[in-house]
């Protein structure tokens, strides 16, 4: 007997269970909110405590908060977080839930998909196992733990917070609003997470397995919306195993849709300053003496504003546009120095990918 | 052939996950049903306790309004006579009456009774019932992180008919630290919620699940959103409140309070003194820079933030248990709190605002007035229940209290005028007799055993510290028979403090504060027995002040309570106990219109 159901009924079959799934899930959050006690979830809560760190590292200027999250993964004190302005310093701090404060250390990044993971001397700290990082759909009820506005200070326990996944989506659908170089599926949270401090910190179930990490904050300029948003960890749990190898990973590497990235610039002679913030100028942080761009006038804390005849407002702008360019081309450098605008020309010589 | 493989191969997947989808759909289908039958009924139950509870408590949750009609806060009822919690920064500026809305459409008259600006809290009274639906209180110690807690309140004033508006949510942190914003309104040991809290809900309360008052909503974080919630609202702990609650209903400004010492943390995350004002009585009791803070107030101190936390949860003039460490030993203290601000400081918050700074008044006769609402109406039957005094927020409500207190004294009888005498006789704690007399001009305390006589010549100050080890006790003694014969006219100030465990650890007593000549007497009631307890004399700033405690009082026989044991002690002196078998009381003669007594007709004292 030759029976072959077509797929789409099969698809609507997994979709009811889907839908019968997330309601009795529903069913659960209604019973635990109804529990006066709540003793379950608070047991949980106090299990997440000791495995989510605040951070403290470069910033404190106006909106860079110098303090942040961390993840605890493994026993020998692996912390997951964000690569973000605050690891810009070689002074990064770890506090953990019993108030012991701890020099951290980069171990690895990964691109512009914004993770990376540091390491502090502990042993048998408390941390999430990544092999038991889990992935939810929308309607899970989630708790959000964070340094959020670092109202935690000392053994504080860091904040906690409660929503639901909204919904699993990409941030691309939002491309060219929010200026953000994530273009995996994010979950979004009806629960306002990502504060200030907030980036880096455990998104976690009612059981406590742990899904995602808070993100960076975003804001469309427009609409002066902020969003809240968490990278589910399940799909990138490979890449969070080699960062903690040490190695650092480009998007290609990540399985993440390619996104504009750092360019090697040393060849032409010279570096930008760190891009920590969507919009960073594009500062020169260093020259090479006896560099093409040493030889061309170029010096250190020269801005550039115009390449060829294109505006160039930030760091980003200028890697896309040296991307463009190719082995030989003649290009048009202007910068600004003290109120005053100079112009170079360099051959683009052989640029590393 | 691999085709066809391939195909059966498939074939019996599908067939495969179409048992496992019928038999999972089966499973879910009848897991749904038992849903309905079990589940709904708990959560109906669950749901149906929740919306009771609301019910239960919608009714005591106050719309609060200044008389201008502009802004206003929320609020919560705490006893049937109309007692309402709010926050200071809800009636600052507002002046001494208030609109208040409740849930049943009704708009109440309200008067404030007293603030706490640094706490950022304040007591009111509503007016006209007896019957007012009051909150239960709750203990905002057993609080943890992943409480259900819900506000309420009228957040952007939404509320027309003054029907509350419910946010829910979920407890983030307790024992937060707040620095304060300007130099006031510190939020310290408070609590950290995401249930929404909004501008409006301030001084709105915060309920646990069971629908008891566990915080006062009053701050949020905000940063980058504007001001509206961003997730962290924080509410003042209702322990907190606690302690503060008869200091508020006294009509005072209160204050908090200070070491006198500030701490840092060590290089070994120790909690450590780092400056420390001499004068303090931190310092008279032995604290010295550098020592170790191992506990305070009976809780474990380790981080800067905990002591602080604290510290801000007690008014100026508590005495509070401290635990040190130096050198590895271990030392309990119970110390007593400085004031955190000046008189001066706390003066700015009761000044009223000068009418020409009032932009009302300068467009008065061009813009419409709308009748009562440039001067609201205020029913005169209520005039009486404000009274304006430099300190005070309302002397109205001081003076009920001093009139409470008063009736304890003349329940101990009736002590005569000025011209009084009393002598004690009885036993010092080593068995050795004393006799002690007290008169207004001169008193002498004589121990017979060690040849001692000590003698309080009121003419001469350098006289006031006589007593056995040079602590006081005389001018403890005339402070009391002061008190007892002259009232509240035998001092330039006399007001109720309110309470506090006495020494730190006892029962709750409520304070009378009395100041004659300079020196200042706290004097201690018990509040269940309404006994006068002790009293301790300030005789100076620089020295520590005299404590009495009466252990025992007798009834003279001639309808006087009088002191028959009592211990006495200061710090850094020795305590000593004295049993009095007998008090007299007599009237003297005074030397005729002459204020001094005759100088040299005093005896000397022998020491």
């Amino acid at each position: 007997m030759n029976i072959r159901f077509p797929f789409n009924l099969l698809f609507a079959v997994a979709l009811m269970i889907a839908t019968s799934l997330i309601g009795s899930r529903n069913f659960c959050l209604a019973q635990s909110e109804s529990d006066s006690g709540n003793l379950e979830v608070k047991k949980v809560i106090h299990q997440v405590f000791p495995k989510v760190v605040k951070l403290y590292g470069a910033g404190g200027l106006k909106n860079l908060a110098n303090y942040g999250t961390g993840i605890l993964i493994s026993a020998d004190g692996h912390i997951l977080t964000v690569w973000n302005h605050l690891l810009d310093t070689d002074h990064l701090t770890a506090v953990l839930d019993d108030g012991r404060r701890l020099p951290a250390k980069f171990v690895g990044g990964a691109g512009e998909a914004g993770l990376a993971v540091l390491k502090i001397e502990v042993t048998n700290a408390p941390h999430f196992s990544l092999e038991k990082v889990g992935r939810r759909g929308p309607g899970t009820p989630v708790m959000g733990f964070s340094n959020m506005f670092n109202v935690a200070a000392g053994s504080e326990h860091v904040s906690v917070i409660h929503g639901v996944i909204a919904t699993v989506t990409a941030l691309t659908a939002r491309r060219g609003r929010f200026d953000v170089p994530y273009q995996g599926e994010v979950y979004l949270v009806d629960a306002i997470m990502n504060n200030s401090g907030a980036a880096g910190g455990a998104v976690v179930s009612y059981d406590g397995v742990l899904l995602g990490m808070i993100g960076k904050e975003l804001r469309d300029r427009r609409s002066n919306l902020w969003i809240n948003y968490a990278i589910p960890l399940y799909d990138v749990k490979q890449t969070i195993g080699k960062l903690i190898r040490g190695e650092v990973i480009t998007n290609e590497q990540t399985g993440l849709p390619p996104v504009i990235k750092t360019v090697e610039t040393l060849p032409l002679g010279f570096r930008l300053v760190p891009n920590v913030v969507p919009r960073t100028p594009a500062f020169i942080d260093t020259v090479v003496p006896g560099s093409l761009a040493d030889k061309a006038g170029l010096k250190s804390d020269d801005l550039i504003v115009l390449i060829d005849d294109d505006l160039v407002q930030s760091c980003r702008e200028f890697y896309e546009r040296i991307r463009e360019s190719k082995k030989g081309d003649q290009l048009r450098i202007t910068v600004r120095r003290d109120q005053q605008l100079f112009t170079v020309e360099m051959i683009i010589p052989e640029l590393a990918d | 052939m691999t085709n066809s493989n391939m195909k059966n191969n498939s074939h019996s997947a599908d067939v495969r996950f179409l048992c496992f989808v019928v038999m999972l759909v089966a499973s879910l289908c009848s897991h749904n049903l038992l849903a309905q039958d079990t589940l709904p009924a708990s959560v109906k139950i669950a749901q149906q306790q929740r919306v009771e509870t609301i019910a239960r408590v919608s009714p005591s949750v106050v719309a609060i309004f200044p008389p201008s009609g502009k802004g206003g806060g929320s609020g919560v009822l705490i006893s049937s006579e109309g007692l309402a919690l709010t926050n200071f920064h809800v009636v600052r500026g507002a002046g001494p009456f208030l609109k208040c809305g409740l849930n049943d459409g009704n708009i109440y008259d309200a008067v404030l009774i007293g603030i706490d600006p640094t706490g950022d809290v304040a007591i009111i009274k509503l007016l006209g019932r007896d019957d007012f639906p009051a909150a239960v209180l709750g203990d905002s110690d057993k609080v943890q992180a992943g409480d259900w807690a819900f506000a309420m309140g009228n957040p952007f004033l939404l509320a027309a008919d003054f029907t509350p508006t419910l946010t829910f949510g979920m407890v983030s942190g307790v024992r937060r630290y707040q620095y304060p914003a300007g130099s006031f309104l510190e939020y310290t040991d408070c609590l950290q919620v995401d249930t929404s809290i909004n501008p409006g809900n301030s001084g709105g309360p915060l309920f646990n699940s069971d629908g008891e008052v566990i915080g006062i909503n009053g701050r949020i974080s905000v940063e980058k959103r504007g001001r509206v919630n961003a997730g962290a609202g924080y509410a003042i702990s209702i322990n907190q409140i606690k302690n503060f609650s008869d200091h508020l209903l006294s009509g005072r400004v209160v204050d908090h309070a200070t070491l006198g010492a500030t701490v840092r943390t060590d290089d070994f995350s120790n909690v450590v003194v780092d400056t420390l004002l001499p004068d303090s009585d931190a310092a008279r009791q032995g604290l010295r820079q550098g020592d170790e803070i191992v506990s305070f107030g009976g809780r474990t101190i380790g981080s800067v933030n905990q002591f602080k936390n604290v510290l801000g949860i007690y008014p100026k003039g508590w005495k509070i248990p401290l635990t040190y460490r130096r050198n590895g030993e271990r030392t309990d203290i119970v110390v007593r709190l400085l004031p955190l601000h000046s008189t001066g400081e706390l003066l700015q918050f009761v000044q009223p605002p000068r009418p020409f700074e009032n932009p009302e008044k300068k467009l008065k006769g061009k813009t419409p007035v709308i009748p009562g609402h440039d001067h609201p109406p205020f029913p005169e039957k209520y005039a009486h229940l404000y009274k304006s005094r430099q300190g005070f927020a309302n002397y109205y409500f001081n003076e009920q209290h001093q009139k409470r207190l008063l009736s304890y004294l003349q329940a101990m009888g009736e002590f005569g005028k000025r011209n009084t005498k009393w002598t004690f006789t009885g036993t010092h704690q080593d068995g050795s007799p004393f006799r002690m007399v007290i008169t207004e001009f001169a008193s002498l305390l004589e121990l017979p055993a060690s040849k001692q006589v000590h003698l309080l010549d009121i003419e001469r100050p350098e006289t006031f510290m006589a007593g056995l080890n040079g602590e006081g006790m005389l001018i403890s003694f005339l402070q009391l028979q002061r008190l007892l014969t002259q009232k509240k006219e035998g001092f330039t100030e006399f007001y109720y403090v309110g309470s506090e465990p006495l020494d730190g650890v006892g029962s709750r007593v409520d304070i009378l504060a009395t100041m004659e000549s300079g020196r200042e007497a706290r004097w201690y009631f018990d509040k269940q027995t309404h006994q006068l307890v002790g009293w301790d004399t300030f005789i100076r700033p620089d020295v520590p002040e005299c404590k009495i405690r009466i252990e025992q009082w007798n009834n003279d026989g001639q309808q006087h309570i009088v002191p028959s044991r009592w211990s006495l002690s200061s710090s850094g002196m020795p305590k000593s106990v004295f049993q009095a078998d007998k008090m007299v009381i007599e009237t003297i003669e005074r030397p005729d219109d002459s204020p001094a007594p005759d100088k040299a007709a005093a005896p000397k004292p022998k020491t």
